[in-house]
Formats: structure tokens, C-alpha cells, sequence
């Protein structure tokens, strides 16, 4: 089948487009660009794209898809249905599932079940160590063999530097990057970040350092190997002067933050609202605005969601028990956008940030509209604005501090391997 | 001035006119504890339940006592007689006692913010007995009563205020009432027990407790909160009573009036000696007294009037 998307307006920083012109897909290729593609053919399916920007679709580096294990937080069909509405056509997920995704016969079945009931495409991420453990290494190889497309052991960090080192070289012969969870735990162990609002609401906090002293230690064995680090939701001003001090010497460092770490600040905790505990806690005023800089100036390569879905039960206790985490699928890219909005990134800037970024690290062949590319693509507006409303995820996990939230600009339609997976009912039939 | 607020779960939340009314309310309620037949009718029909997952005497005992000498009923739950062994959540205890409809509640909780989910789901009057590291708002109220009672003033004083201030749900507390006020606000401790960004609460952070105390009207002493790990942030307790304990040579160093405060339980020959708790100048008792009025007060204004 193909479908002829007419009239918007292509931003794909991939290939540096810019322009008005119409793009034609193939079953799931992208056959042609040009200015006004005729209708012909039966079959052709046409969608209107006038007035609204037409991107590569976006790749998350870091989310959560709970299955298997913990179905009742979110499914792979669950989680990729919010991730498709939000934008994202490929999204990496952790391996902190139950079984952890540590050996190919969980890697199989994620697999699987994306094949099966995914609305778009799942990449797992596979665990660096067998259980998280931090004591050995995980069957990589055959991980590999079964489709991830990076190492992370995503919720902690590995404790054994030694284990590490070993992780960074070994990822080396699969040619896939190792992704940081920076957490040094015997500074950590608190709810919300150490500063201004902790001191208020008491809270046991967790201070930058916790956050800063393994980027830098993974940066050093990274580089010791020459290997490629990717520090995963970066969120303090420390670390960010860190990493960019980094990448002027060390080309394979590179990093994400998540909107949450530009949105809100610590603040935001001092109403004991759970759905703003999150790991890394929301920092400080000063950090996030370190954030929006160093996305400006590039140190920042990428933003994820970290899409933590959980189940409603499980936020709503006292504080310190509730779990940590965001459903950021389908708020994602719509927080970002401020950005654009704010003059802080340029439109292809920040699509860079989602797309051809998140594709450069794992080496995939996604993240851009090139002819002969695979038929992923979004079709958004940047002026329409709409409030957040959890009930209606499609995220099985509602635990957003973004509830009621108006936001500016909305994505409308997802094509994701050549399938239209998300379409939203302001775009107007063509 | 009015009481609109259903519930007092910090000082943090409460204006300077609102704590003033608290403490003027206080004022009159403080002679009934003093009369033949120490009870007045004022809360005849209401029902107070003080529910307590940490321990507590002084507390607990007080809200009691003057729910008793208000003529209210009262009902005291504690954790281990208390649903939360059988696993029984916080929420679901709150939501059931409150289908037996009392009109306040009493929380005392090892975790902050506690109070402030039973608020958002509860109809009756929620009173944070102390949420952790977070606040412990009837204690500054009678420790402000207390320094009010005893100065005659609260604007230009010297309040300095000694120990695990990290893990001090008092300090806090205290801070925030005084802040209102021209009050100069010294902490001191170890500076593992002194949470970066202190500052911002308005206080000023001096080290060494011998200056600290240094023309000092008001001296608060805190205890090691051993329940929140507070031992582990020093070398040794011995230690901690050398450098930190309150003794006569510091009495010395601060006003000639100077009034010595703790909100206990004392830890006697740590923070304070034997020869200053019950030295002429600790007010330590007279807070407890106090409290009873405060806590009075607090009842009467959420509960006592008709809407």
C-alpha cells in the first residue's frame, strides 16, 4: 500500500531538510520526497498534512514497558499504543523487567511480543549484569544475537567498577553503547533532591554528588577502553559541566536528560505529590536551568522520556513508599516543545534530539526520511495546545505530575513501519 | 482575624496572624488547667482520635488532655494496637476510622507528608502530631507561646537552637514560626547534622556552640534522632555530649535572662546536663504546661465553632 502525505512542511534534521514538500511511502519504505507528488494509483491512501510539520518518527533511548513481569503497570501493547500517540516509532526498553532481560530467552519474547501486539518498534535494552546484581555478566552475545541494541542496567548502577570495566569492553564487539544509570547508592537513598525544598518538607533527600560522582567515574573506565558511554537522565548542573568538559576531549561520551528535568523543579515536591517522586529526583532551580543550556550548546545529545509507568496503587501511599517514576510517553515530546516555544532550541534542533541523535547511538538505520529509509514518520503541530488529562492515557501507568497541564503543540498522526498506529481526531480527514 | 484552615498540618502553611490567634486563643484556655474542675464544655459531642505510629508520651498525653478538659471523647490509636501490623494501609486506616465520623484527627507518622495525605481524603480535621523530619507544629506553637510567656516579646531576640537539626521535625518547625518575627535565628551541630541550604530558611548556621550561645535569650536543645539514623552522623555519643552538650560554662556566655528549652524526651549528660534542665532558668516544664493550653486552643479553633 502506499499513502501520500501532502502539504506539510518536512523537518528532518537527518538530512537537513527544511521545506514544503509531500513524501511518499512505499509498504514500509520511504520511496519518494519531492515538491507535489501527483495522486495516482488506486490504493493511494492521501492525508493531508497542510498547515502541520511532517518528521521522522522519534526514538526513545530509555523507557519502561514493564513486561514481562509486571503487566499490571503497563504491556508492551500498552506502552508502545501511548508511545505511538506520543510521537515514537522505536523506543529502547530497560531490562529491569521480571525476569530481568539478562539471557536471549526474554530478549525473544519481548521481541515477540512486539512483533505481535506492539504498535511500534520495541528495541530492548538488555541488562549488563545477570538479575541487576552488579556480580557477573549477562549472556550479551546472545542478547545480541536476539535483537538488543544496548547494555544498561538501568535503575542502579553497576557498583563493581571491575564488572563495568568489562561491560565497556565486551560491548565493543557487538558495537552497541553502554548506557549509565549514575547513581552512587551509599549517597543516594533518599525521595527528592537535597536542596532548598528537602530542607523544607524534610524529606530524606539525595544530594547531586550521587548523580555526579559516577558520571564521572564511568566517563574515566569508558574512556580507559575506549569504549562509548551514554549517561542516561542527566539532571544536575555538576554533571553537565562534567560531560561537556568530557566530550571536548572524548568524542564517544554522550548523554540524555528527560522533560521532566527542565520542566519542574523540587518545588513541585513540596506539596508530598507522589507523582513528581521520580529517580533522579526533580532538582533544583539552578539545575534545571543548567539543563535547557546544555541542551542549547549541545552537551545534551538526546532527550528520553524515562517512561516509568506504574500502577495507581503503588502512588498512592505516604511518599516515601510510593515508587518511583513518570508516564511520559504521551507528554513527552508536547514538554519538549517549549523548548522551540522558549527560543531555547530551533525546531530541527530539538527533532535532532529525537531522532537522528537516539539513531547515531544505537546505531540503527531509523530516524530519518532519506529515500529508501524505513516508513517512520510523524505529522505534528507545534501551535495547537491542549490539557493534559491522565485518565485518558493510553498508558496504563497515570502517575504524571503534568496533570492539567496545558501544553503547546500536539502530535496527529504516527506511521510506524509504514502502519498507521496513532491518529488523532484534529487531523482532518483527507 | 478568622480560622478558615480545616487543618493544621504545618507552621509552614500558617500566616503570622494565624499563629498570633493560636497563641491569644491559648492564653485564654490556659487558666482552665488551673481551676478545681479543670473542664469546660466547649467540645461536648466531639470526638478526637489521636492515631500514632511513633511513639510518643508528652504528645500524645497532651492532645488527650485537652481534648478531655475540652469535653470531647477521646480514642488512642497506637501502631502496635493498630491495624498497620496486619498490613492494613495508611489510607485504608484513615478511610475506616472516619466512616465512624470523628472531628479531628491526631496524626503522629515516622513519615512526612503523612498528614497531609490523610487532609486530601479525610473530612474530619487532620492535626500533624509530627511527620517525620518534616514539622511538628503544636510543639512550635507552645515553644513560641513558652518564649512569649516568658519574654514578655518575641521581636529581637537571640533564639539559638542546638543539635540534630537535620532530622529535627521541631527545628523546622520552629524556624518557620520565627521567621514571622524579628527574631535572630542561630543553629548549631555537627555540620553532618546541618542540612545544606539551611540558609534559606532564614537561619544562620554557627558551628562551634560556644559562640553560638553567645548572648543567647532563648537556648533550644535537641535531641540525636536515633529513630532516623541520627548516630550515624557522629563519631560517638560521647563525643557529640562534649561538643554539643548543653552545661553551665554556656549558660554563662549568653544573656543574664536567658531561658532554656527542650521538647524532649531529654537525653540527661548528652545534650543537657542534670545542673541546667533543672536549673532556674529551664523553662522545660512550662512548655509541657503550655502545651495543654496550645493544643487546646488548636482543638478549639478546628473543631469548637460552629461553622
Amino acid at each position: 500500500m502506499k499513502i501520500l502525505i501532502k502539504g506539510g512542511r518536512l523537518v528532518d534534521p537527518g538530512q537537513g531538510t527544511d521545506a514544503k514538500l509531500d513524501i511518499l511511502l512505499s509498504g514500509n519504505i520511504v520511496e519518494k520526497i519531492d515538491k507535489n507528488i501527483p495522486e495516482k494509483g488506486a490504493g493511494m491512501k492521501v492525508i493531508d498534512a497542510a498547515g502541520h510539520i511532517v518528521a521522522p518518527g522519534l526514538i526513545d533511548v530509555h523507557a519502561h514497558l514493564r513486561e514481562p513481569g509486571y503487566e499490571y503497570k503497563e504491556t508492551i501493547r500498552t506502552g508502545t499504543m501511548a508511545a505511538a500517540r506520543g510521537g515514537f516509532t522505536s523506543v529502547v526498553c530497560m531490562a529491569n523487567t521480571d525476569p530481568v532481560n539478562d539471557n536471549k530467552s526474554v530478549t525473544e519474547y519481548i521481541v515477540k511480543m512486539a512483533k505481535l501486539e506492539g504498535s511500534c518498534r520495541v528495541l530492548p535494552c538488555g541488562a549488563i549484569s545477570k538479575g541487576l546484581k552488579g556480580e557477573e555478566l549477562s549472556d550479551i552475545g546472545e542478547m545480541y544475537e536476539a535483537g538488543i541494541v544496548a547494555l544498561s542496567d538501568d535503575g542502579k548502577s553497576v557498583k563493581n567498577t571491575g564488572l563495568l570495566r568489562k561491560a565497556f569492553e565486551y560491548a565493543l564487539l557487538f558495537s552497541i553503547p553502554v548506557i549509565s544509570h549514575c547513581e552512587d547508592d551509599t549517597l543516594s537513598g533518599g525521595f527528592v533532591h537535597e536542596g532548598a525544598a528537602s530542607v523544607k518538607s524534610g524529606l530524606d533527600a539525595v544530594p547531586s554528588i550521587a548523580e555526579e560522582v559516577i558520571v564521572l567515574r564511568d566517563i574515566a573506565v569508558a574512556r580507559y577502553v575506549n569504549a562509548p558511554v551514554h549517561l542516561t537522565h542527566i539532571s544536575t548542573q555538576g554533571s553537565l559541566e562534567a560531560i561537556a568538559a568530557a566530550k571536548r576531549q572524548y568524542k564517544k561520551a554522550t548523554c540524555d536528560t528527560c522533560p521532566h528535568y527542565f520542566s519542574l523543579t523540587d518545588e513541585a515536591t513540596l506539596g508530598f505529590d507522589t507523582n513528581t517522586k521520580v529517580n533522579p529526583p526533580l532538582r533544583s532551580q539552578r539545575d534545571a536551568d543548567a539543563v535547557k543550556e546544555a541542551l542549547r550548546d549541545n552537551t545534551v545529545d538526546i532527550i528520553a522520556t524515562d517512561h516509568a509507568p506504574h500502577e495507581f496503587t503503588s502512588k498512592d501511599v505516604e511518599f516515601n513508599l510510593a515508587t518511583f517514576g513518570i508516564s511520559g510517553f504521551e507528554t513527552a515530546f508536547a514538554l519538549s516543545l517549549a523548548l522551540v516555544h522558549e527560543g531555547v532550541l530551533t525546531l530541527k534542533e530539538l527533532l535532532g534530539k529525537f531522532t537522528i541523535n537516539p539513531a547515531g547511538l544505537l546505531n540503527i538505520p531509523y530516524g530519518t526520511l532519506a529515500p529508501g529509509s524505513a516508513a517512520d514518520l510523524i505529522i505534528f503541530n507545534p501551535a495547537i495546545e491542549w490539557t493534559v488529562d491522565a485518565a485518558q492515557f493510553l498508558s496504563k501507568g497515570r502517575n504524571t505530575p503534568f496533570n492539567g497541564w496545558k501544553l503547546k503543540g500536539k502530535n496527529l498522526l504516527t506511521i510506524a513501519d509504514g502502519k498507521i498506529v496513532y491518529r488523532d481526531p484534529l487531523l482532518k480527514k483527507a | 482575624m478568622n480560622w478558615d484552615k480545616k487543618d493544621l498540618l504545618g507552621i509552614k502553611e500558617l500566616s503570622k496572624e494565624e499563629i498570633l490567634l493560636v497563641l491569644d486563643t491559648a492564653e485564654s484556655f490556659k487558666d482552665i488547667s488551673k481551676r478545681e474542675i479543670k473542664k469546660v464544655p466547649t467540645l461536648r459531642g466531639k470526638t478526637v482520635i489521636t492515631l500514632f505510629y511513633e511513639p510518643s508520651t508528652r504528645t500524645r498525653t497532651s492532645f488527650e488532655i485537652a481534648a478531655k478538659r475540652l469535653s470531647a471523647d477521646t480514642i488512642n490509636i497506637s501502631s502496635s494496637t493498630s491495624s498497620s501490623v496486619k498490613g492494613e494501609t495508611l489510607k485504608d486506616t484513615a478511610r475506616n476510622l472516619e466512616s465512624m465520623r470523628p472531628d479531628a484527627i491526631v496524626i503522629r507518622h515516622s513519615m512526612p507528608g503523612a498528614p497531609h495525605m490523610l487532609a486530601r481524603i479525610l473530612d474530619s480535621s487532620v492535626i500533624n502530631g509530627g511527620d517525620g523530619a518534616h514539622e511538628h507544629p503544636t510543639q512550635a506553637l507552645l515553644d513560641l507561646f513558652t518564649i512569649r510567656e516568658k519574654k514578655g516579646r518575641i521581636d529581637g531576640l537571640k533564639v539559638v537552637i542546638i543539635g540534630d537539626i537535620a532530622h529535627s521535625r521541631v527545628a523546622r518547625s520552629n524556624f518557620f514560626t520565627l521567621r514571622h518575627f524579628d527574631t535572630e535565628i542561630v543553629c548549631s551541630g555537627p555540620p553532618t547534622m546541618i542540612p545544606p541550604d539551611i540558609e534559606s530558611l532564614g537561619v544562620r548556621t554557627e558551628r562551634d556552640m560556644n559562640k553560638a550561645v553567645k548572648g543567647a535569650d532563648v537556648i533550644m536543645m535537641l535531641r540525636i534522632q536515633k529513630e532516623r539514623g541520627g548516630i550515624s552522623f557522629i563519631p560517638s555519643v560521647k563525643e557529640y555530649a562534649t561538643l554539643y552538650g548543653l552545661r553551665k560554662e554556656h549558660i554563662e556566655k549568653a544573656k543574664k535572662d536567658v531561658i532554656i528549652m527542650h521538647p524532649g524526651p531529654m537525653n540527661r549528660g548528652i545534650e543537657i546536663a542534670d545542673e541546667v534542665a533543672d536549673g532556674p532558668y529551664s523553662v522545660i516544664l512550662d512548655q509541657v504546661e503550655n502545651g495543654l493550653a496550645v493544643r487546646m486552643a488548636i482543638l478549639y479553633l478546628l473543631i469548637g465553632r460552629e461553622a
